[in-house]
């Protein structure tokens, strides 16, 4: 491990005594064992560790850095789901016209550029050329639009095309083709019968990318000085700061799997043969 | 000898799938950019790390086609040069990776048992780390630079790869051949050499070399955050992360190392398209 953190949060100037000392403060001497299980000790207690670059405990620099990173996990979950299900829907209903074909080579190319690569032009064009949002920080609305942005363009192109793909099939399926037969028109069948099935490979597909969501944070954060998780997590290993990285990894994991959860759990929701307990 | 031997469905059905724009587009893109890689010393003209304080932050010109940065280097040479770095770290890392996950995905899929839980549990825990927390966390331990970005790579790679080995290795082994194998008294270690391993072979060669997009995202990420291969060695996130310092000033810094990124990523993900039509025709949607 690089960089002792008692050494560090001893200063330049400590002796060996000193940063001795200050490490059997800290608990760093014991073996790695007693650590882990004073880890878990502590942690059931909510008690996190010291964050030693903010100077406060690690659970209160969590909580003050939480609220930004999920309203950012919100609004690019709302966008990508506002955007790519009708565009999906509209590829698949009119998979030869010009804009259905249109939108999947757009998709493609969207999903080879990286979500930081996304909000350097983004930055580029809505800031130094049009001037027309902040650069960065963490503030009102403003300053959620591009990084909404950068995190939600590949998770658009994605869930777009499994729109695209997802719907098709289920437009394939008898119980369509009887709603056609009892003389539904187009729009109909498509919203009364075909979208709620289709939604099941939409929800899973979401799922399947919240790690990227929740990692698209970290970079995008940093990018634009938006005061979260990720954006902390940078700094403390700049810092070395091990507790606060150790404890921001831990959110980041209890997200990911409570994402996972609400995924499992909405798929009752959308599809009424599935249901729990 | 027939002049010509018809074709097999299969056959067939390959070149419909390859010999698409799209395709062949595809593949283009990645080998040129392995080979500006490969022949990095040759393309990149003058030193990437020489400064000129006499020209810096020029844009594109007749000297330097893609400009000069803040202390007067040549981009073109930059770009180059990086290609050389990206491309092999994310080899190492894949490299590595497979060094893992195919000995325990042979393991763990041909003789299931313990060690298949033991692994495939590790594997699931590892998972439950979105894929970029855990790579900035391994950097965290491992330092910033060459070592932390391949550990982070190839263990963020691995659990994946392994998951697939192993399902190729579980759907291969209860294949009627495997039992004819070991019915006329074929050893494991033969079955595994001679039957197994060449029936995941093109397979997993494949889904490998797809998982070169993740990869590279996770490098350049890396070097964009600064926790990657550190300045003045150039590598496309951090030539990007200095870009970013010069926006206003200089754009055409972004330009080079961004279409490298793109073109790696997008070669990887149009030839993926057509390749996993190829070998999985029931997959309807895939991410």
């Amino acid at each position: 491990m690089p960089g002792d953190p008692a050494a560090l949060i001893a200063g330049p100037g400590a002796t060996q005594a000193q940063i001795d000392r200050l490490r059997g403060e800290l608990g760093l001497d014991a073996p790695l064992g007693v650590q882990y299980l004073a880890f878990l000790r502590d942690l059931l207690r909510g008690d996190l560790g010291p964050s030693l670059s903010f100077g406060r405990p690690v659970a209160v620099v969590v909580a003050t850095r939480i609220a930004p990173t999920l309203a950012l996990m919100a609004t690019s979950i709302a966008l990508t789901l506002v955007l790519a299900v009708p565009a999906g829907i509209l590829a698949a209903v009119r998979p030869l016209a010009g804009t259905s074909q249109t939108v999947m080579a757009a998709t493609i190319l969207l999903l080879s550029v990286p979500n930081f690569l996304v909000g350097l032009l983004l930055m580029d064009l809505l800031v130094v050329r049009l001037g027309w949002l902040p650069a960065a920080g963490t503030g009102g609305l403003a300053f959620l639009v591009m990084p909404t942005l950068a995190i939600a363009a590949r998770l658009v192109a994605l869930v777009c095309r499994t729109t695209r793909a997802s719907v098709v099939e289920v437009l394939g399926e008898d119980f369509v083709r009887t709603a056609r037969a009892k003389g539904l028109g187009g729009l109909g069948v498509l919203f009364r019968h075909a979208l709620r099935p289709a939604l099941v490979p939409i929800v899973t597909m979401v799922g399947l990318q919240a790690g990227y969501l929740l990692g698209g944070s970290v970079v995008v954060e940093t990018l634009f000085a938006y005061q979260g998780l990720g954006q902390a997590m940078i700094n403390a290993v700049a810092m070395r700061d091990y507790f606060l990285v150790q404890g921001i990894a831990l959110v980041y994991v209890v997200g990911f799997l409570l994402l996972n959860l609400a995924v499992d759990l909405s798929y009752a929701l959308v599809d009424p043969r599935i249901r729990y307990g | 000898m027939p002049s010509s031997i018809p074709a097999s469905a299969t056959a067939r059905r390959a070149r419909r799938l390859l010999a698409t724009p799209a395709t062949v587009g595809g593949a283009g893109l990645l080998v040129a950019i392995l080979l500006v890689g490969a022949l990095a010393p040759w393309l990149a003209g003058r030193d990437p790390s020489e400064q000129d304080l006499s020209s810096f932050l020029q844009p594109p010109s007749r000297e330097s086609w893609l400009g000069t940065d803040d202390l007067g280097r040549d981009l073109r040479s930059r770009v180059v040069v990086a290609a050389r770095a990206d491309v092999l770290l994310v080899a190492l890392g894949i490299g590595l990776a497979l060094a893992l996950a195919l000995p325990l995905g042979l393991l763990a899929g041909y003789f299931r048992g313990p060690l298949d839980r033991a692994v495939t549990a590790l594997s699931d825990a590892v998972l439950t780390f979105p894929s970029l927390v855990l790579a900035v966390v391994l950097v965290s331990l491992f330092g910033a630079g060459l070592a932390g970005v391949v550990a982070a790579v190839s263990l963020t790679t691995a659990p994946a790869l392994f998951r697939l080995i192993r399902g190729l290795v579980l759907q291969t082994a209860a294949l009627d051949f495997v039992d004819a194998a070991r019915a006329l008294g074929a050893g494991h270690g033969g079955i595994l050499a001679r039957h197994v391993v060449p029936g995941i072979l093109g397979r997993g060669i494949v889904y490998t070399t797809l998982l070169g997009s993740h990869a590279l995202l996770t490098v350049t990420a890396l070097g964009f955050l600064g926790l990657g291969i550190q300045p003045p060695a150039p590598e496309w996130g951090n030539m990007l992360a200095q870009a970013r310092t010069y926006l206003a000033t200089a754009p055409w810094l972004v330009a080079a190392p961004a279409l490298a990124i793109v073109a790696f990523v997008l070669g990887i993900n149009l030839l993926g398209e057509a390749l996993r039509d190829l070998l999985d025709p029931k997959l309807l949607w895939r991410p």
